[in-house]
């Protein structure tokens, strides 16, 4: 089941994989039952690659079987970032919720996995 | 009047009830400020209070403030600085009552104005609201109160930064507050110093963004930051965000000469979009700010200017932060050790799961971890790396129940499975997990006009 970040090399010679943390930081906070996770691009040049690619399609996608709502998302040009929320997130939230995140605190850390393309 | 001053410094003291005893003090002596302002109230705290005054009528406050005051209140006077704090939680009276008795200990008597800040406790008003038509609906659910309404522990409209700004009119040195929000007690300071009117709505967006930037205290200046976090200097050591406001809602984030931690562009925006919702609507009961017009600017080493922010007009409702007995939890854990720890932990949970379903027991939620794995990260961490090989797991499995009964019997199936179920299992020494009660939040919405802010000035 390990995806090898080598095994990918050749699969498209111009287009280059790279995960969300090389060229993105995220913090993420609680509201309840949703989780947001705010995504900021650590050079403004790279705001345009979020933009396109992590899509709130693409992050409902990645945090399958994760949420149980809707992933919505807000753009902060101003700011190069991006807001997420993941509603159903957090079992509960706040005191009902039996997870060791409760708050969505890491959350960001795990949307900084999500594999994109760069480099065309 | 006097004349109004060019800058005014208001400097974040404390970012929950809990946080760091050395900040305050470090805030009013390590340079200069005009301002401190202190965030003690989460969402549930409350409940937690007014279980505490219904015990003991003079309690119900954040009690670490008064220990606070009492280190910081000889510098205070003496710099003239002020101090705005929700420390007084469900009893406002009673934390300015010991405030002043700090000041009289310190022989600072008839040297102090305290501003107490009442009128958002609604407890006692509930059934009355209700029966007048406010449903007080549950901005998550939609499920009217009355489906809660016997469990109810403690409900307290959220109060803007206009009972501060009356208290600090006042003569009030000292502003205490119950559930006042975390962002009035910076916006609070600036409509008084700089004059600004409840309606000038992009300096009130201004004063907002400011509050929020600096609410959660080192989050804005080093803490808790991803960006480059290994290389941002002496955390042991962190200086704690302080405003730097010009009356024309321009501000600049700083913090004192020789602290640690690092205030830059990355930082800031960090802080600016936590816990947030709609970027272009932070409501408050003060204002709506528009997050896509802030400006941020690296202005010099720990030094960013934000500007630009445009507000809009106050909504006509207020936030209601209503806590419940909602029922019970426990949660337990062990440890699995290689080889195969994950295997041997979710066979472990297999196992204590099968058990608990023979013994009919009934859960609202049975939730599994196995946290060194999968606990934060989900099934995404595994795809990264060799599960295998993990040196340790541990399991933990928590239970949520309406009752009490199935939640205690859950506790006594822990422990057995050192002895009864898979191998290599250890970290057990805490013993039996404990059933907890289980406080809920219930957000609501409430007309403004039914909820009427109180100050009064009490001479220490």
């Amino acid at each position: 089941m390990t995806r090898g970040r080598a095994g990918r090399a050749g699969r498209a010679r111009r287009a280059r994989t790279i995960r969300l943390v090389e060229i993105a930081h995220a913090r993420s906070g609680d509201k309840g039952d949703t989780a947001n996770i705010g995504l900021i691009a650590r050079n403004p040049k790279d705001y345009p690659l979020l933009v396109k690619q992590v899509t709130a399609a693409r992050v409902a996608r990645h945090f399958t079987g994760m949420i149980k709502g809707l992933v919505e998302r807000f753009e902060l040009p101003n700011l190069f970032a991006l807001n997420f929320l993941l509603h159903g997130a957090l079992d509960g939230g706040g005191t009902i919720s039996l997870k060791t995140d409760a708050q969505g605190k890491v959350f960001s850390t795990a949307l900084l996995r999500m594999e994109i393309e760069v480099g065309r | 009047m006097t004349s109004r001053p060019a800058t005014v410094r208001v400097a974040a003291g404390q970012g929950f009830w809990g946080d760091w005893l050395e900040a305050p003090y470090r805030q009013v002596t390590g340079g200069p400020i005009d301002y401190l302002m202190m965030d003690y109230l989460a969402e549930v705290t409350m409940s937690i209070l007014q279980k505490q005054k219904s015990r003991d009528a003079s309690l119900g406050y954040a009690t670490d403030f008064i220990t606070q005051m009492e280190r910081i209140l000889p510098t205070v006077i003496e710099r003239g600085i002020k101090v705005t704090a929700n420390a007084g939680g469900v009893n406002p009276r009673a934390c300015a009552a010991a405030v002043a008795a700090v000041a009289k200990k310190l022989g600072l008597s008839g040297k102090l104005k305290i501003g107490v800040v009442t009128g958002d406790d609604l407890l006692g008003r509930l059934d009355g609201l209700v029966a007048r038509g406010h449903e007080l609906k549950n901005l998550d659910t939609g499920r009217p109160l009355r489906d809660v309404r016997d469990r109810v522990l403690s409900a307290n409209a959220y109060l803007g930064a206009a009972p501060v700004v009356d208290a600090l009119r006042r003569g009030a040195q000292v502003v205490i507050t119950g559930r006042v929000t975390d962002t009035g007690l910076t916006l609070g300071p600036l409509m008084h110093a700089f004059g600004w009117s409840g309606d000038a709505w992009d300096l009130i967006a201004a004063g907002t963004v400011a509050g929020h930037i600096i609410e959660c205290g080192a989050q804005a200046s080093g803490g808790n930051c991803l960006n480059d976090w290994e290389h941002i200097p002496d955390l042991a050591n962190v200086g704690y965000p302080i405003v730097e406001a010009q009356a024309g809602g321009t501000f600049e984030l700083v913090k004192h000469p020789r602290s640690g931690g690092r205030i830059d562009v990355a930082g800031v925006t960090e802080q600016l979009v936590y816990e947030m919702g709609d970027p272009q609507s932070y409501i408050t009961p003060d204002g709506i700010a528009d997050f896509t017009t802030i400006q941020l600017k690296q202005n010099g080493k720990d030094r960013v200017q934000v500007s630009g922010v445009k507000g809009k007009p106050a909504t006509d409702k207020l936030k209601v932060s209503i806590a419940y007995f909602y029922g019970y939890k426990a949660v337990g854990t062990l440890v699995y050790a290689w080889p195969d720890a994950l295997k041997k932990a979710q066979a472990a949970d297999r196992v204590l799961r099968q058990r608990l379903e023979d013994l009919k027991l009934k859960f609202e939620a049975i939730h599994t971890e196995f946290v060194g794995a999968t606990a934060t990260h989900g099934p995404l961490a595994l795809a990264d790396f060799d599960a295998s090989e993990i040196p340790e797991v541990q399991l933990r499995i928590g239970v949520r129940s309406a009752d009490q009964a199935p939640v205690d019997r859950f506790t006594r199936e822990i422990a057995p499975l050192i002895l009864n179920g898979p191998p290599s299992v250890t970290g057990f020494a805490g013993g039996r997990p404990k059933p907890e009660e289980i406080v809920a939040y219930w957000p609501a919405l409430i007309d403004r006009k039914v909820v009427e802010p109180k100050v009064e000035i009490v001479d220490a």
